[in-house]
């Protein structure tokens, strides 16, 4: 086969998929998988994971059809091309999985993420906290003389960020959901 | 159209609408309620086996002999746990089975009741789908869902785990109706990959076919195309384990099984090939040997219709998807269509240096002495036993290979092996169910004395249904295969490998009021064979054989195809450090 043989791709949007399938590069793909929400799903697809060694990076999952009573979990991994195309193949192969969308090749995605930041201090920092948690438009959820807790949504590199400024400044617990995201445009 | 019955009622009435004849079972205190049902009914046979890991791998023996799916009937907990290696069998190796198993009480479960398992958490990873069914009402809506499941696509095993009470209770029964559940693998192949493969047929000098169990499993049909194909491209044609009689051993194009104890010629035509189509085979690691060195220059085709097996081991050029029987009539059709062209002198040359290769003769041995070599007791067993109506089983290690290497396959469905997960004990549960599936054949279970035993129960089971199966045994009172990786990779330590206190076969036959054969002259053999086939019954036959006889030609771990061992002579130092990791 000639090496410029352009293979047809491996997604639903585009024509073609010119990454390299057995390339050394680690990739991080967004994916999103809808699955029936039977008992026992969720355990398909981690035991999955666990069990042919792949990596998960971060899982929310939801029902978002309760009439069809599909879940939409979005699982964002890293691995070599080869490696994100055996996860998608092997997440297809599971009876309860409905599609396997791998946002990250599928075309420009949204990826947001919501977080909880508990912030304890006084004076100064206190202070410095809430100046920057406006600048990051985080929301003031609850407070104390002592304490705060922020709410804030974004891309996860934006709450890695906000994480990193709080440190110094008194943080004492987070809580984050994990990456939702959906494609753009229709 | 639905009815009102029990859960009970309802497997059994599912099981019949099926169209199942046969259920291998071993009942307990779960499954009461659906044994009381079977008792009452003269539709299903049921086979009691005497450990239900046997259930399993008879219900895989049954499927793959009749291409139907095999049912098994277990109980809850240890009923379910013994099923898990036969599960995994079935998975390993793409076989169509049904496994039901009984659960505690839906109120009882979570609270550690007696015999208790979470059956569907511990089989989750070695099913293809598991359910466990909490309301009598979605029962048979499951069970036939879970035929659906096995056997469409890449066929596997399934479980449905049913709760005491949900045997108990009333509810509606549903029809077996076509399935309109979103599961329905795609059988055509991507016409424009489909093109392009014929294009690669019609250039190829040096191809060769690389075909495995997908042919089997697709249909007798399948080896029907299989075999049109091969005979008017002229390509030659190798098989892994599994893929065993889609083509004819006796055919003018086959090369013999391919991989770690494959021919000669046929590792070498998959070594300097420039075109290998693969026809429903996975590139194992028991095939592919090194993975850098794999066939480096050839295109590759790859037909499967897992989309997960594409590009896993292999990089592939022609990947298409799709069920092996479809694919195969479109490109028959395809390349019909174009003129029927191959590079016939190119493919002629390369038909010589396959015959120069043949010229090895890698299957040759001696038989010297009074001592059985067991290549002569398997080559006596194939004359004598070739043109009966026959059906082959083996368990797992020397001589499972010797018997893929000695004996020819003329037909699909004809050869029952664990492959995949290599499960000592598979063979005689295995011949158990083949036999129950063609209830006149010739059903031999070929086995080594050590994995013999591991299910050697089941003798009971065979003289409870008169069963004739006949266990040829090649006894070398070894772990013949262990021994031999020990004596090449372990500085010949043979730790653990030798069987200290081995039974008297014939008595132990006897003990069952089975017939047991004991032959160790080679001036024997072809009598004892014979006695062996004349007799109405299961037989026991313990051909003590060679002790220390190695399995040749062998490709070590960690090296390509064309660095096969052919002999002792070759063995001194083989295996490197780094192959020495690899089982």
């Amino acid at each position: 086969m000639s090496a410029l043989k352009i293979k047809k791709g491996a997604s639903a949007k585009s024509a073609y998929n010119l990454r390299p399938t057995f390339s050394d590069v680690i990739e991080r793909h967004t994916l999103a998988v809808l699955v029936e929400n039977e008992p026992g799903v969720l355990a398909r697809v981690i035991g999955l994971f666990a069990g042919r060694g792949y990596n998960i990076e971060s899982l929310t999952v939801a029902e978002v059809d309760h009439q069809g009573h599909l879940s939409r979990i979005t699982i964002v991994t890293n691995g070599t091309p080869q490696v994100i195309e055996q996860i998608k193949a092997q997440l297809g192969r599971i009876v309860t999985v409905h599609k396997v969308h791998d946002l990250t090749v599928e075309g420009p995605s949204v990826e947001r993420e919501l977080a909880m930041f508990k912030v304890t201090g006084q004076g100064e920092k206190r202070v410095e906290a809430l100046r920057l948690a406006d600048i990051f438009r985080a929301n003031v959820v609850d407070s104390t003389l002592e304490s705060f807790v922020f709410e804030i949504t974004g891309a996860p590199e934006k709450i890695d960020a906000f994480a990193d400024l709080m440190r110094p400044l008194g943080l004492a617990d987070v809580a984050r959901t994990g990456v939702a995201a959906l494609s753009r445009g229709d | 159209m639905t009815r009102q019955m029990t859960g009970a009622k309802m497997v059994v009435q599912a099981l019949i609408d099926q169209g199942v004849d046969t259920v291998f079972g071993y009942p307990g205190g779960a499954v009461l309620p659906i044994y009381d049902e079977i008792f009452q009914q003269n539709h299903i046979k049921h086979i009691l086996v005497r450990h239900e890991q046997g259930a399993v791998h008879a219900a895989e023996g049954y499927a793959r002999s009749t291409g139907k799916p095999g049912v098994c009937l277990v109980t809850s907990g240890p009923g379910a746990t013994n099923a898990v290696t036969g599960l995994t069998d079935a998975l390993m190796d793409s076989i169509p089975i049904i496994v039901l198993t009984g659960q505690v009480p839906t109120f009882m479960i979570g609270s550690d009741a007696f015999q208790e398992a979470d059956t569907v958490g511990i089989t989750r990873p070695c099913t293809k789908h598991n359910w466990l069914v909490k309301e009598t009402d979605a029962l048979s809506g499951v069970l036939h869902e879970a035929f659906h499941v096995a056997t469409s696509g890449r066929p596997g095993p399934v479980l449905v785990d049913i709760p005491k009470d949900v045997q108990f209770a009333n509810g509606s029964y549903t029809e077996k109706k076509p399935s309109t559940s979103h599961y329905q693998p795609k059988l055509k192949g991507d016409m424009q990959e489909i093109e392009e493969l014929v294009a690669a047929i019609e250039k190829a000098k040096k191809p060769v076919f690389y075909t495995g169990g997908g042919v089997i499993n697709s249909g007798p049909a399948a080896s029907q195309l299989l075999r049109e194909l091969v005979a008017a491209t002229n390509f030659p044609i190798t098989s892994t384990l599994m893929g065993l009689g889609a083509y004819p051993a006796s055919g003018e194009n086959w090369l013999g099984m391919l991989g770690m104890h494959g021919l000669y010629e046929a590792n070498m035509v998959m070594h300097d090939c420039d075109l290998m189509i693969n026809i429903g085979a996975r590139f194992d690691d028991r095939i592919t040997g090194r993975l850098d060195a794999f066939s480096p220059n050839s295109t590759k085709a790859h037909i499967d219709i897992d989309p997960s097996s594409i590009n896993k081991v292999i990089r592939v050029d022609i990947p298409i998807v799709g069920d092996v029987g479809h694919v195969l009539e479109d490109i028959l059709k395809i390349w019909k269509s174009r003129g029927r062209k191959t590079n016939a002198d190119a493919v002629g040359t390369w038909w010589n240096q396959i015959n120069e290769w043949k010229k090895v003769d890698c299957l040759k041995f001696q038989q010297a002495g009074k001592v059985i070599k067991p290549q002569y007791a398997l080559e006596r067993l194939e004359a004598l036993t070739k043109d009966h109506d026959r059906y082959i089983c083996t368990e797992v290690g020397q001589h499972q290979m010797w018997a893929a290497q000695y004996l020819g396959f003329e037909d699909p469905n004809r050869w029952m092996t664990s492959g995949g997960l290599g499960t000592m004990g598979y063979g005689f549960p295995a011949s158990i169910g083949v036999q129950m599936g063609h209830p006149d054949a010739l059903v031999i279970n070929v086995a080594g004395e050590a994995s013999w035993l591991m299910n050697m129960q089941e003798l009971g089971t065979a003289m409870q249904y008169n069963l004739p199966v006949k266990q040829f045994i090649l006894n070398n009172e070894r772990l013949g295969m262990v021994r031999q990786w020990q004596e090449l990779l372990h500085g010949e330590r043979y730790s653990s490998s030798w069987s200290e206190s081995l039974p008297d076969f014939v008595k132990l036959a006897e003990a069952f009021g089975a017939k047991g054969i004991i032959c160790s002259d080679p001036d024997d053999l072809d009598d004892a064979i014979m006695e062996m086939l004349n007799h109405d019954g299961p037989v026991l036959f313990d051909c003590l054989v060679e002790k220390h006889e190695n399995c040749f030609p062998m490709i070590p771990s960690g090296k390509a195809h064309n660095e096969m061992l052919l002999g002792e002579a070759d063995t001194q130092g083989v295996i490197d450090a780094k192959g020495s990791v690899l089982v």
